[in-house]
């Protein structure tokens, strides 16, 4: 039935997780107003990016069938 | 005044998703009596259909009022809920296909059916069970006030509009289950897109840019000390709690989970974990909403509050066809959360209320017979709560609805890993971090942040981040102890277990 199981050796593609994680829950680390992109400060911008990378390195994980 | 173009749009698109709701019944037919048919669809939703469920379902139209709103109130700390919703996901990937493959191969439809499952224990099931309708009743409340906002931005009466949403999501979900949501939910998730790209592309156009959008709320930020464009040093404790406990906290509401349990397989749930984030970065662009009600000089209506920012923005940037059709996506965007929140009370009600506590030996037809009226039920009590209780109360409840739902972690997705934790040790950490939760919001006067000093220096930690510690650090102290207790003889046959 399960035809997708986790592949051996592709485990450690979800330490990839601690990027958001570390990324995102220490806000000193991005909480500036530069650089801007078309306007947006920094803050604002880096936070709406992170949504995509996360998304990718889940992806990713997914994939490889981590 | 009642704007009649706005209304008529707003009648139609929701006449449309009436009659979508009663059709949905003949959808991928299924036997509605059974309750995995009427609560959970028959779990058979594929990617895309479990993409625009989980999305009406995660991200309701309450959010999508009172976020930008709390953007225009308090600016920066208000978007904490786009890293919320983005870390969510990697917690997903990683709890959520094997909640899914448990409860399937058992034919669990509720966490509290997965929690008696795992542990054995009764007591737990139902303090689970109980734990999740608590917090979910104010959540239905307040999608009923996203209604409320929408309807009194074109001048109707917010209470009569919302008797007759009342009805016609009632007797959807009633007759429908779980298919009448999740075929609404693309409707709806077309319309909110429209809204959003039109709002996003067309709002800062008109106001020249995201640089005069910005320098508006840099100016407030300047003028008031409530206000910030970034964060205060003070409030990144409070921020980065707010972000980690609310992500631990989304996937253990029911709702959330019935919307889970609804797919097809884990392979489904894996691939919504890297697809649903969409849905972030639309709540995202949304958010900066509230910064160009400020450029754009639009006061909320006294009513609402905050919470009314979207709309009045709406109604002065738009013309009124597209306002309506914009106040009818935000509307219909709150019935469909509304109706799985319904329907997921419904099924821990009947599971594990009902069946074990009320009439143990009952029939199959019976239980989605007692699920539908249990539906009916939590919906019309959700509209009591909106109509009896001053709207910041409910508000105030959610708050504490996500230090509530937090403390079934340790029974529920740490019961995922590991069977080491004493049923009794849970129950004990759960009456601990309800109290340590429940006592620190009041201690903050209705807050959900409390304000530790720790060494002279003030920490501002969410409450349901620190009572699940205390939860968590009981339910560990005390299993060696729970489990050092010989068991007591309940006659011969029952020792070994």
């Amino acid at each position: 039935m399960d035809a997708r199981r986790p592949r051996k050796g592709a485990g450690w593609l979800l330490l990839l997780f601690l990027v958001p994680f570390v990324g995102l829950l220490y806000p000193p680390f991005y909480n500036l107003t530069k650089p801007e992109l078309i306007g947006i400060p920094f803050f604002y911008w880096f936070q709406l990016a992170a949504i995509v990378v996360t998304a990718l390195i889940t992806f990713v994980a997914y994939l490889a069938r981590a | 005044m009642i704007d009649w173009v706005a209304l008529s749009i707003f009648v139609f698109f929701f006449l449309l998703v009436t009659v979508i709701g009663f059709v949905a019944a003949r959808w991928r037919r299924g036997n509605l009596k059974v309750l995995e048919e009427w609560g959970l669809a028959g779990r058979k939703f594929g990617t895309v259909i479990t993409w625009f469920l989980m999305g009406g379902d995660l991200y309701t139209a309450y959010t999508f009022v009172a976020v930008p709103g709390l953007v225009y109130a308090v600016g920066a700390q208000g978007f904490f809920a786009v890293p919320y919703t983005v870390l969510i996901y990697p917690l997903a990937f990683l709890v959520l296909p094997r909640f899914w493959s448990i409860c399937k191969a058992n034919g669990y439809v509720t966490p509290s059916d997965f929690v008696e499952g795992q542990t054995g224990s009764k007591t737990l099931a139902l303090l689970v069970a109980l734990t999740g309708i608590v917090a979910t009743m104010p959540y239905i409340a307040l999608q009923m006030f996203g209604i409320a906002v929408s309807v009194a931005q074109m001048g109707i009466n917010p209470e009569i509009a919302l008797i007759v949403a009342f009805v016609i999501l009632a007797a959807y979900t009633y007759t429908s289950g779980l298919r009448a949501p999740a075929l609404i939910a693309m409707v709806k998730d077309g319309m909110i897109f429209i809204v959003l790209f039109a709002t996003i592309i067309a709002i800062p156009i008109a106001l020249g840019g995201f640089g005069p959008i910005f320098k508006a709320a840099a100016d407030k930020a300047a003028a008031t000390n409530t206000f910030h464009l970034i964060l205060a040093p003070s409030q990144f404790a409070p921020y980065a709690t707010l972000v980690l406990g609310s992500a631990l906290a989304l996937f253990l509401y029911p709702h959330s989970l019935t919307g889970t349990l609804a797919s097809a397989s884990p392979e489904v749930v894996k691939r919504n974990a890297s697809i649903l984030p969409a849905y972030s970065l639309l709540l995202g662009l949304l958010a900066l909403l509230g910064y160009m009600a400020l450029a754009a000089k639009v006061t909320p209506p006294k009513a609402y509050g905050a919470n009314g920012i979207v709309p009045a923005l709406i109604a002065a940037q738009f013309p009124s066809w597209f306002a309506g059709f914009s106040f009818a996506a935000i509307s219909i965007g709150a019935m469909v959360p509304a109706s799985i929140m319904s329907i997921a009370a419904a099924n821990l009600f009947t599971r594990n209320i009902y069946r074990p506590y009320l009439r143990p030996n009952y029939s199959g037809s019976e239980e989605t017979t007692v699920a539908r009226v249990a539906s009916l039920a939590v919906k019309l009590g959700a509209l009591l709560f909106i109509f009896l209780i001053p709207t910041q109360f409910v508000i105030t409840l959610q708050l504490l609805g996500g230090i509530i739902i937090i403390q079934t972690l340790p029974s529920v997705f740490v019961g995922l890993f590991t069977r080491w934790f004493h049923k009794w040790a849970l129950v004990a950490g759960w009456i601990a971090g309800m109290a340590t939760g429940i006592a620190l919001f009041i201690e903050a006067h209705n807050n959900s942040t409390y304000t530790f000093v720790i060494g002279g220096h003030p920490i501002g930690v969410y409450s349901a981040l620190s009572s699940v510690v205390i939860n968590l650090v009981v339910t560990v102290l005390l299993t060696p102890v729970f489990n050092s207790v010989p068991a007591r003889p309940r006659g011969t046959e029952k020792a070994a277990a």
